[in-house]
């Protein structure tokens, strides 16, 4: 058992390596974030832990876009929200251009957020229904210190033009609900987009929009991250449309990243037999699938209060090694360069 | 498995509803038909009138109903002759049955599941309540739920054994037809796949016919053999799945294809330019046509169904 610990943590040094190689690129980190909610009996009586994010550490580099994938219940979203400083990391950080943002006090975090973009799900739940898209676009500016009126509605028309919301000015006076579902995402986007914002986390921005309206809403926020060099954390749960808007993926399983690669990697090759399933999950159109009965993982995710011991997967894989993946975690394996997965079958 | 009887049939079915703005013309002049062991799936976007259609064909009606007109021959007896009670005794649940959209969510959250799935038995069947509970018993190991279960409530259960659940009720009657309204829209990836493996092995192995509707064309293909196209409260296609998937007829199916990412395959996505129209004042002719990419003079005009084979298509260019 100690020989296993040893190799592994050779590798996870040549890992560390790797990514200082890219490091002037990097301009998001996220070391071991831990975000764990308590529990309590009666109102006041300690009685566990939900580990929402456990041991979560990626980088994110300038003008890239990265999807992380994951069933409900994994844990994306607690981690987005921990990346927008509306949870706060039980352990490890979040270091944002060299600051790390866990401690950041009222100012720091006003200044942090106004470089931070956010696309909410449900664009309609998203927008105050009494306010127009005029006042819902001018209140970040306001709220960052544009004083000047003529300046606000420039750059909220400038804005609008950006999100392809033409001509502009018409729809300045309209209120959410006579907008439709495309065009309320779009000044969705747009409000996220206005303060010029280096990083842009998008929780699943489609996942509420028609299949047709999709790709639309995709391919606008791929042309913005290309021309503004943003960084875009793209958050889903459908694999199909990761492939043309992210550069890499990182699958989330049972609050922790099992797999990250670039997505020729995840989706041609998947290593861990989660992924895998996720895969093999995820259908195309095509009329033979009526006749074919897929494998799926039996059972459904652990429950993060008590998450089982060792691999978290192994109760439900088709691959567990016994003695091993049901007594210890898998630390991150890279069996191909730049692709890592935290799974024994690949030490 | 050889050519079978024709099992759901609609002619001009018709269903409008009164809003302040005016009549909206939720399904309008539907016309197809199903087969025994056959699956069709009806697409199109949202606000189309997909599960307006499904409450038309099981006569669930809301309040502001202004028309609702046409035939519904379910084995060849048209039901809209019957009147609500008997249509109620001798059709819904015993006949058709419904996996209603967000299933999940439908189940009653003060009883227990077990109770649930038992009622339509005692309610169509007369049977006892532990004879009905017996019959729920079978149909929880049938989508596999586990038994001890049965005494559990909805709140207790995870959406993919909720939703199993709700299948299980609707299955439990066996019933000829069964309409699924987006079964799985709300379900994570596994789930979902689990839920089609289900009803793949439940088409095989009895003999009930589905009718799922959804705006999911990637998963629709898991259960299809037909596919209906549904566009502005119109069906402008209805062909079969093999053909389908390859090269849809109409203009819309076609877009409708392009605009579904693939895991697999090489082309990129496109989207439809435009949005559908209103149904409360739907265009003159066809509904399509101010966002037909093959738009010509004729579109402005109804185009009439033409039949090709088994097929069917509303379009100018095929007729």
């Amino acid at each position: 058992m100690k020989n296993i610990t040893e190799t592994t943590q050779n590798k996870v040094n040549k890992a560390e390596k790797k990514t200082k190689f890219y490091n002037d690129n990097v301009f998001l980190s996220i070391k071991n974030l831990h975000v764990w909610f308590e529990l309590r009996k009666w109102g006041f009586r300690h009685a566990g832990y939900v580990r929402a994010v456990d041991g979560v550490t990626f980088d994110l580099r300038k003008d890239e876009t990265i999807a992380i994938v994951g069933e409900s219940g994994c844990g994306k979203t607690s981690l987005m929200r921990t990346i927008l400083r509306l949870n706060r990391p039980t352990k490890g950080e979040v270091v944002f251009e060299g600051t790390v943002i866990n401690d950041l006090k009222a100012k720091g975090i006003k200044d942090y957020r106004s470089q931070v973009g956010y696309v909410q799900q449900d664009p309609y739940g998203a927008m105050p229904p009494f306010m127009n898209v005029q006042t819902i676009l001018e209140e970040p500016l306001k709220i960052n210190g544009v004083k000047d009126p003529d300046e606000r509605v420039q750059r909220v028309i400038k804005v609008l033009e950006e999100v392809k919301m033409s001509p502009a000015t018409e729809f300045l006076p309209k209120f959410p609900h006579q907008l439709s579902g495309g065009q309320q995402q779009r000044i969705v986007i747009a409000r996220a987009m206005i303060m010029n914002p280096k990083l842009l986390v998008a929780d699943e921005p489609v996942s509420m929009l028609d299949a047709s309206v999709r790709v639309e809403i995709l391919k606008l926020l791929r042309g913005l991250q290309k021309d503004h060099n943003l960084g875009v954390i793209y958050i889903t749960h459908d694999l199909s449309t990761v492939r043309y808007f992210s550069e890499r993926i990182f699958v989330m399983y049972a609050a922790q990243m099992i797999e990250k690669g670039n997505v020729d990697q995840i989706i041609k090759n998947p290593k861990h037999p989660y992924t895998f399933a996720l895969l093999e999950g995820t259908s195309d159109p095509d009329a033979n699938n009526a006749s074919i009965q897929k494998e799926v993982p039996p059972g459904e995710p652990p429950s993060l209060v008590n998450p089982p011991e060792g691999c978290r997967f192994h109760p439900r894989c088709p691959k567990i090694i016994k003695g091993l993946c049901d007594i210890q975690m898998p630390p991150e394996f890279e069996p191909e360069a730049g692709h890592f997965v935290s799974c024994w079958l690949y030490k | 498995m050889a050519e079978n009887k024709t099992v759901l049939k609609l002619n001009d079915l018709k269903l409008y509803f009164k809003t302040t703005g005016g009549i909206v013309q939720a399904v309008d002049k539907v016309n197809f038909e199903l087969k025994t062991h056959q699956a069709v799936v009806i697409v199109g976007e949202s606000g189309c009138g997909k599960s307006s259609m499904a409450k038309a064909v099981l006569r669930l009606l809301p309040r502001n109903v202004a028309e609702y007109s046409g035939e519904v021959f379910l084995n060849d007896t048209e039901t809209m002759a019957m009147s609500d009670e008997e249509y109620r005794k001798k059709i819904r649940w015993v006949k058709m049955s419904l996996v209603p959209q967000a299933a999940m969510n439908s189940l009653n959250p003060v009883l227990r599941v077990g109770d649930q799935v038992s009622e339509p038995m005692m309610v169509h069947y007369n049977v006892s309540k532990e004879e009905a509970l017996k019959q729920a018993i079978i149909m929880f190991q049938h989508v596999g739920v586990p038994i001890d279960f049965i005494h559990r409530y909805p709140f207790e259960l995870s959406g993919g054994m909720r939703q199993r659940v709700a299948l299980a009720m609707s299955l439990v009657t066996s019933p000829e037809l069964v309409v699924l309204d987006e079964p799985t829209s709300a379900l994570d990836v596994l789930t979902q796949a689990n839920i089609f493996n289900l009803l793949k092995r439940f088409k095989a192995e009895s003999a009930t016919s589905f009718v799922l509707i959804t705006h999911d064309i990637a998963t629709s293909s898991e259960l299809a053999d037909r596919v209906a196209v549904m566009y502005a409260g119109q069906i402008v296609e209805v062909s079969d799945a093999h053909h389908f998937f390859k090269e849809p007829r109409h203009p819309y199916s076609a877009k409708l294809m392009a605009s579904v990412p693939k895991l697999r395959g090489t082309s990129e996505p496109d989207f439809i330019i435009g949005q559908p129209p209103s149904l409360i004042n739907p265009p003159t002719g066809c509904r399509f046509a101010a966002r037909c990419p093959r738009k010509f003079a004729r579109c402005s005009e109804e185009p009439p169904i033409t039949i090709i084979g088994n097929d069917q298509v509303k379009c100018w260019l095929y007729a």
